[in-house]
C-alpha cells in the first residue's frame, strides 16, 4: 500500500488550492492509492548509475536579443480578468483580517 | 452530404487551384455538414461561420486576381480547443475557461492564417487534454462516427471525429501521451505527433511541457504531410522549438516505395493486452509491407514496461505546476466561497474546486504528491531515469530499424462510460503511444482495417527529426490497404445523416 490516505489528500488539496468535500477526499484517496500502487514499479527500473532525463531533445539555454519586443497591451492583458481596476488585476484581500 | 466534403485536402487544393470550385463553396459545404451531423457527433465546441466564410471569400478574390497563393489556401480546417485563437473562444474543454477569449494567437494559428486556410471552429477534448475518450470534457462527450455509442478517443476526440465525420478535411491536435494518434486509431483517420520541438507549442495551453506536441489530423497521410509543412518550423516564442528546416514531407509521402526500408516490430507492443482483432489487422499490415519489399526485423524495448508508470508521474507533476495559473485572478472564472473570510486563497480554492473536473483534480493532486518533499526522488526522480532508459531502448531499436511499427492502441473504440469510473483502465489505452512522448520521437497512426466493424490503427515511429520516414512508410501502407479495400476505410463508415434522421424521429 502507498501512503495516500484521506489526511494526505486533504494536505495535498490545500497545497494545490483546491477545496474538497469530505466525500471527494474519501473517493480521491481510494483512487490515488490504487494509481500510485500501480506506478511505483518505476522505482525498481533504474539503478544509481542511470542519469535522469528532464527533456526529450538535448537543448541549451535560449536567449533573445535584448531589445523591446511585441507584447500585449495593458488592455489586452486585462481583457480576460474577472476583476480589474486602474489598469491592474484586482483580487480579494491577501491576508485574513483577524 | 455535399460530395465536396468527401475529398481529401490535397484534392480540394487541386480543385481550388484549377478554379473548379470556390473556397466559399468548399467552406459552406463543410459548415452545412457540421449543421447536419454535429448535433449527434458533438465534435465542435464553437463554429466559426462568419470568419471562415470571410477568409474563403478573400481567397477566392485573390485567386480571381491571379495572386500567387499557398498550397492549402482556401482549404478549411478545424482547431482543437486547447490552442488559443483571437476571435474565437478557447475553453480547453474546461468550465474554468468558459467563454474566455485569448488576446493572442498561437503560432500555429498565425501560420494557418498566413496559409489562408478558413478556420471552421474549435473542437472538443478531454478537459485540458487529460483523458483518452473525450468524456472528461466539461461540455459533453464527442461520439465516434463509426458508432455513436462509442468513444472517439482522446484527448483529441473532437478533431478526429470531425475529420472522420467529413465535417472538416483537416484539423489540428495536440499529443502528450497519444492524444492525436489514439483518436486517429479508433476513428479510422490519420494523426501525427511530430518530433518534439518540430512544431511550436506557443499558444497551446500546456499540460506537460516536456511531452506536449501540436500535430496534424486528417483522413490521408499526404494531407497530414501538407499540413505539417504549414505548421512546422522554428519559433522564437517557444524556447524548445527546433531550428531545423521542416523538410519535404509531402514529397516523402509521395515516394511510394518501402523497398529496403527496415521496419522494426516492437516485441513489447503487441501480444498480451492487445485485442485479437487488433493483432490480426497488425499482422496483415506487416505481411503487406513485407510483400512490398520492406525488411521486417524484430526489436526489443524492455524498458517500455515502465513507460506508463513514468508517464503517470511526469505528466501529472508538470500538469500540477502548469495548471497553477488557473486561479481566478488573471483570466477565466472566479468563484467566491459560500461563507467565511473572503481571502484570495479561499477564492482560489473555491474557483479551482468549481472550475476543474474530477480527472484534472486527480492529476493535480497526484502531481503535487509526486513532487512533494520526501517523495520527489522516489517518484519524479525515478520516472526521469526511466525516461533515459526508454530513450536508450529507442536508440538500440533504431540501430537495427529505420522505423518501428506497432498497433496504435491495444483495443478498438470502447463504449461511452465503460472506463469512466476506472482511471487506471483508461490510462492503459495509451500504453503504445506514450514511449514516443517520453523520448520526443515522432509517430503516426494510419487506418489498418476493421475489427468487429470498428477501426484499428497502425503506428509507425521514427527517430527524432526523421518525421519524413513516417510519411513515406505511412503512405505506402495506406496505398496497399486501400487497394485491398477498394477505397478508403472511411468509405465503409455508417451514414451519419441517416442516424441524425432516425434520432430526430425518435
Amino acid at each position: 500500500m502507498s501512503e495516500i490516505n484521506r489526511e494526505a489528500v486533504a494536505h495535498l488539496a490545500r497545497l494545490a488550492h483546491i477545496e474538497m468535500t469530505d466525500a471527494e477526499l474519501d473517493r480521491m484517496a481510494g483512487e490515488l492509492d490504487v494509481i500510485v500502487d500501480s506506478i511505483k514499479s518505476v522505482q525498481e527500473a533504474a539503478g544509481d548509475d542511470v542519469p535522469a532525463t528532464s527533456h526529450p531533445i538535448p537543448l541549451t539555454n535560449v536567449f533573445r536579443e535584448d531589445v523591446v519586443g511585441e507584447t500585449l497591451t495593458n488592455e489586452q492583458a486585462l481583457s480576460g480578468a474577472p476583476d480589474s481596476a486602474d489598469g491592474r488585476f484586482k483580487v480579494p484581500a491577501i491576508l485574513d483580517e483577524e | 452530404m455535399s460530395e465536396l466534403t468527401r475529398h481529401s485536402a490535397a484534392r480540394l487544393a487541386e480543385m481550388l487551384a484549377a478554379k473548379d470550385v470556390s473556397s466559399v463553396e468548399v467552406t459552406q459545404a463543410h459548415l452545412d455538414r457540421i449543421a447536419e451531423v454535429d448535433g449527434n457527433v458533438n465534435a465542435f465546441l464553437h463554429v466559426n461561420t462568419e470568419e471562415a466564410l470571410a477568409v474563403a471569400a478573400d481567397v477566392d478574390k485573390a485567386r480571381a486576381a491571379g495572386e500567387e497563393l499557398p498550397v492549402l489556401a482556401g482549404v478549411p480546417i478545424a482547431i482543437k480547443d486547447l490552442i488559443v485563437t483571437v476571435g474565437q473562444p478557447t475553453t480547453a474543454g474546461s468550465r474554468i475557461l468558459e467563454g474566455w477569449m485569448s488576446p493572442y494567437d498561437a503560432t500555429v494559428i498565425k501560420k494557418i492564417r498566413a496559409a489562408k486556410m478558413p478556420m471552421l471552429g474549435k473542437t472538443n477534448l478531454d478537459e485540458f487534454a487529460m483523458g483518452s475518450s473525450t468524456e472528461h470534457s466539461a461540455y459533453g462527450p464527442t461520439r465516434n462516427p463509426w458508432d455513436l455509442g462509442r468513444i472517439p478517443g482522446g484527448s483529441g476526440g473532437g478533431s478526429a471525429a470531425a475529420v472522420a465525420a467529413f465535417e472538416a478535411p483537416l484539423a489540428l491536435g495536440t499529443d502528450t501521451g497519444g492524444s492525436i494518434r489514439q483518436p486517429a486509431s479508433v476513428t479510422g483517420s490519420v494523426g501525427v505527433k511530430p518530433t518534439y520541438g518540430g512544431v511550436s507549442r506557443y499558444g497551446a495551453i500546456a499540460m506537460a511541457s516536456s511531452l506536449d506536441q501540436i500535430g496534424p489530423v486528417s483522413r490521408t497521410v499526404l494531407d497530414s504531410a501538407l499540413l505539417h509543412e504549414v505548421i512546422g518550423g522554428h519559433d522564437p516564442h517557444d524556447s524548445t522549438s527546433l531550428t531545423d528546416p521542416v523538410g519535404s514531407l509531402a514529397e516523402a509521402a509521395r515516394t511510394g516505395d518501402v523497398r529496403g526500408l527496415r521496419i522494426g516490430v516492437v516485441r513489447e507492443l503487441q501480444g498480451e493486452g492487445y485485442d485479437a482483432g487488433v493483432q490480426a489487422r497488425f499482422d496483415e499490415s506487416l505481411e503487406l509491407l513485407r510483400g512490398a519489399g520492406a525488411e521486417i526485423v524484430e526489436v526489443s524495448c524492455p524498458n517500455f514496461r515502465y513507460a506508463l508508470g513514468a508517464y503517470y508521474l511526469i505528466m501529472p507533476s508538470e500538469a500540477s505546476s502548469n495548471l497553477a495559473k488557473f486561479d481566478g485572478v488573471r483570466y477565466g472564472q472566479r468563484v467566491l466561497p459560500a461563507d467565511g473570510p473572503m481571502t484570495i486563497e479561499r477564492v482560489m480554492g473555491a474557483t479551482r474546486a468549481a472550475g476543474f473536473g474530477d480527472e484534472v483534480k486527480r492529476r493535480i493532486i497526484l502531481g503535487t504528491y509526486a513532487l512533494s518533499a520526501g517523495y520527489y526522488d522516489a517518484y519524479y526522480g525515478s520516472a526521469q531515469k526511466v525516461r533515459t532508459l526508454v530513450q536508450r531502448d529507442f536508440d538500440a531499436a533504431f540501430a537495427k530499424a529505420d522505423v518501428l511499427i506497432s498497433p496504435t492502441a491495444p483495443t478498438t473504440a470502447f463504449k461511452l462510460g465503460e472506463k469512466l469510473d476506472d482511471p487506471l483502465a483508461m490510462y492503459l489505452n495509451d500504453v503504445a503511444t506514450i514511449p514516443a512522448n517520453l523520448a520526443g520521437v515522432p509517430g503516426i497512426s494510419v487506418p489498418g482495417g476493421l475489427a468487429d466493424g470498428l477501426p484499428v490503427g497502425i503506428q509507425f515511429l521514427a527517430p527524432a527529426r526523421e518525421d519524413a520516414r513516417l510519411y513515406r512508410a505511412g503512405h505506402v501502407l495506406e496505398s496497399l490497404l486501400e487497394e485491398k479495400w477498394g477505397g478508403p476505410l472511411l468509405a465503409q463508415a455508417p451514414d451519419l445523416a441517416a442516424a441524425e434522421t432516425m434520432s430526430g424521429a425518435n
